[in-house]
């Protein structure tokens, strides 16, 4: 088990220098540093001092991959490729454009940023699988019918409407909470629950129609007739054979996202301006600070392949036939 | 008129030369055609298609571009140097009638308090009328009459088409079936076709009716009102069309190639070649693909601050915007087909008939063309109809973070973001907001619709148990 984890971590490392490679191609390969020192300082009126100033200040006035014009080791090290992209590897995320610590930044903007997802995880999945057992439970009357026209219905409402909806439903019309904003402490309960009211909803049709696909999947299933056979209750056979067998499909999509609730959701906290690191990330782009979102690339991926690695590992928790080596 | 065919016209029209080739293709080969059929009987299925083709006829008709010829001045052909399409002309009332500011939808006066001059010379503030909406009006108060009359006009109109429609659609298929025409109405009114016409007539009288009402009234009313700068909000909506379309469909063009050819590579030689391109996908299906997006988009941005000088207008530029997007979003969903893809070339070359034809010594190229491609094309096809309505939905929450369209581009997610704020004011301009919302679900639902029944008649695998 321990033999198979540190497998999966090595696996890991390739494969993040390969998303180093795509955002330092991406970054300093399709746009020269020049070019974005033009597009921050902009076109007209810029002398070639003030770009060198620029570059220098950031350290993109290096040569990309090879320094020619120092000795040693120094002459991989002392890189754009080496400073700005594989110092990632040791969590060491540098200063940002406008001169600021992003590690210190991450550490501080990664709580609001649960305190959004995490609630809007839990709850949605504990709805969305309520609802599918209990549309499971009706298959093939008119109540399951109507339950997936409703799920596909709300499936085909955009997010951004029930972001709008709700804040001007619940916090302009009621005014029962803030329209946005965020505060740190038990003040921030009042700011936070309508972003998760509207991320749950806005996950529910979606998610319910998954799992009822999953849970119809397994009611077909033999062991389930046998289960009925010997005269269960549907009750005792939804939740103690359907439930547990669906397990592993669910925890397939589920595990793997649980990293990255750190990153948060962009939209999200745009529109409700919580201080989280999905709008760290927004700033970023607006301000069209390079390091940030490099580094917000870089965590991302990290976090979706210990996600994957966590599910992996779930996997023999809940199924004693699955085991890893 | 001198014609222009921008970057992603010429590919939404190849795409849509695929399309017609496909169906052909599909029309003579009876494996492909069973599964349609089967689509073409589900009454639900049926009545998205019909929504979707509206939705295609619109964006057909936004994407003949050209350049409008100006009014002659001494025998010298001049071409205006801005690019309208075809929809602009069929709808050149509503893009004429621009107001100064917010209009309610049906409104006769604008939206908010002015200096009126009164024809003493005196002055008040109050509500002027507005320039167009209703301008043809002696008396605003008549306001209702003259819209009930327009409506019923509408009405009446669409009534005639679909009249018409119904009377040929029948005659049509009595012919084809042999029967008479009392006989075969009958039939598609009990709904007892094995195509659900009544459906399918039903739906389009719908929208006939919606066409017709909008035909008669739009000209002189702002039907779903006007936005900041006076725009007519149904014209934007309909605009937006094209980009909707566009990138739902744009996006799977572009990814598609890559995804077939690595998908096959991978699966059907495996050894290194699947390593190499497993290693690819992983490592792109590990970036984030909202991160990948804001990454992509943010390095668009200084490209295209580099060569400001090589776009000769704003559509241009915009136009080049859009289909880097598709680009980017591309990337990021071609990996999960490459990975269906893969898996289904691998079991089919260990297939009986395949292993037949290498035994044989059928050349690599020729067995991937002829056995593995077709039957694949299931898959492919199940994925661009799914993922086609999370890609419009995407673009207005990507537009919405900077990341999207082009600002001065036409698109729901810009008519989301440029309103959203306008719900603090009062009375509260929602007509913009909601004209984007509804236009977006009908597509969207209609896709997820159509979808559904594509990949219930394509693979009975993936069906949905019962």
């Amino acid at each position: 088990m321990i033999a198979y984890v540190i497998r999966r971590i090595l696996y890991a490392i390739p494969i993040l220098l390969g998303v180093n490679v795509i955002t330092f191609v991406l970054f300093f390969v399709v746009n020269s540093p020049d070019d974005m020192a033009r597009l921050h300082l902009g076109t007209k009126h810029v002398t070639p001092a003030a770009i060198e100033k620029w570059k220098s200040e950031r350290g993109y006035d290096k040569p990309l991959l090879w320094n020619t014009a120092r000795e040693g080791a120094d002459r991989l090290t002392d890189t754009i490729f080496y400073r700005n992209t594989v110092r990632l590897f040791l969590f060491d995320f540098g200063q940002s454009d406008s001169g600021r610590d992003i590690g210190y930044d991450i550490s501080q903007r990664m709580w609001p940023s649960l305190a959004i997802t995490l609630p809007v995880f839990l709850v949605g999945l504990l709805l969305t699988i309520s609802f599918a057992l209990a549309i499971a439970f009706f298959r093939g009357t008119y109540i399951d019918t109507w339950a997936v026209v409703l799920c596909v219905a709300m499936m085909s409402i955009s997010g951004l409407f029930y972001i709008i909806g709700g804040q001007y439903l619940i916090g302009k019309l009621l005014r029962l909470v803030p329209i946005s904003g965020f505060e740190s402490g038990l003040v921030a309960a009042k700011f936070v629950i309508l972003p998760v009211i509207v991320g749950v909803v806005g996950g529910l049709g979606h998610g319910t129609r998954w799992y009822r696909t999953i849970f119809l999947e397994e009611i077909n299933r033999d062991y389930v007739r046998t289960a009925r056979a010997k005269g269960l209750a549907e009750k005792a056979v939804l939740y103690g054979h359907v439930l547990r067998n669906a397990m592993i499909p669910i925890l397939t999509g589920v595990v793997v996202v649980l990293p990255t609730l750190f990153l948060g959701s962009l939209i999200t906290e745009a529109f409700f301006g919580i201080p989280g690191l999905g709008s760290y990330t927004i700033e970023a782009i607006q301000s069209q600070d390079f390091a940030i979102v490099r580094a917000m690339v870089f965590l991302g991926s990290v976090l979706y392949i210990v996600g994957l690695i966590l599910t992996d590992i779930s996997y023999t928790l809940v199924d004693p036939r699955v085991r890893l080596d | 008129m001198q014609v222009v065919l921008l970057k992603t016209d010429v590919l939404f029209f190849v795409l849509l030369a695929l399309a017609a080739f496909y169906a052909f293709y599909a029309s003579r080969r009876e494996h492909l055609r069973a599964p349609w059929r089967q689509v073409a009987e589900r009454p639900l299925g049926m009545a998205a298609a019909v929504v979707l083709s509206a939705y295609l006829v619109v964006a057909v008709l936004d994407s003949c571009h050209f350049h409008p010829r100006l009014a002659d001045n001494g025998g010298e052909q001049a071409y205006s140097s801005e690019i309208v399409s075809l929809l602009d002309v069929l709808v050149a009332p509503l893009r004429a009638n621009v107001e100064t500011t917010y209009s309610a939808p049906f409104a006769v006066r604008a939206y908010a308090k002015e200096v009126i001059v009164d024809a003493d010379g005196s002055t008040r503030r109050g509500y002027p009328p507005l320039e167009h909406g209703g301008a043809h009006l002696a008396d605003p108060a008549d306001r209702g009459a003259d819209l009930a009359a327009r409506t019923a006009q509408g009405l009446a109109g669409a009534g005639f088409a679909w009249a018409a429609l119904v009377t040929v659609l029948v005659a049509v298929l009595a012919r084809r079936d042999a029967r008479g025409w009392r006989a075969m109405l009958a039939a598609v009114v009990a709904g007892r076709t094995r195509v659900p016409w009544r459906v399918v007539l039903l739906t389009a009288g719908l929208l006939l009716a919606l066409v017709g009402v909008c035909v008669t009234v739009a000209p002189y009313y702002h039907v779903l009102g006007t936005d900041k700068t006076g725009n007519d909000v149904l014209y934007q909506a309909l605009k937006s069309v094209r980009t909707g379309l566009l990138i739902g469909t744009l996006t799977t063009l572009v990814m598609l190639p890559f995804a077939i050819a690595l998908g096959i590579a991978a699966g059907y030689f495996r050894g290194w070649v699947d390593d190499v391109i497993q290693y690819l996908y992983t490592t792109l299906s590990s970036i984030p693909g909202v991160l990948l997006i804001a990454a992509a988009a943010l390095m668009l941005e200084v490209y295209m601050a580099r060569n400001e000088a090589s776009y000769t207008s704003l559509a241009a530029r915009a136009d080049l915007r859009l289909l880097a997007l598709c680009m980017i979003l591309g990337v990021t969903t071609w990996t999960g087909l490459c990975r269906y893809l893969r898996g289904e070339a691998l079991k089919l070359r260990e297939v009986d008939f395949i292993s037949a034809a290498r035994a044989f010594g059928v050349p690599h190229r020729v067995i991937i063309v002829r056995h593995i491609i077709p039957n694949i094309m299931h898959i492919v096809m199940i994925s661009i109809v799914l993922d086609f309505s999370g890609l419009v939905l995407a673009e207005a929450a990507l537009t919405y973070i900077d990341i999207g369209v082009d600002p001065s581009m036409e698109s729901w997610g810009n008519m989301i973001n440029s309103a959203r704020l306008e719900l603090a004011r009062e009375p509260v301009v929602w007509w913009s907001l909601l004209a984007a919302f509804v236009f977006m679900f009908t597509l969207v639902l209609a896709a997820n619709v159509f979808a559904d029944a594509v990949r219930d008649a394509f693979d009975p695998r993936l069906r949905e148990v019962r």
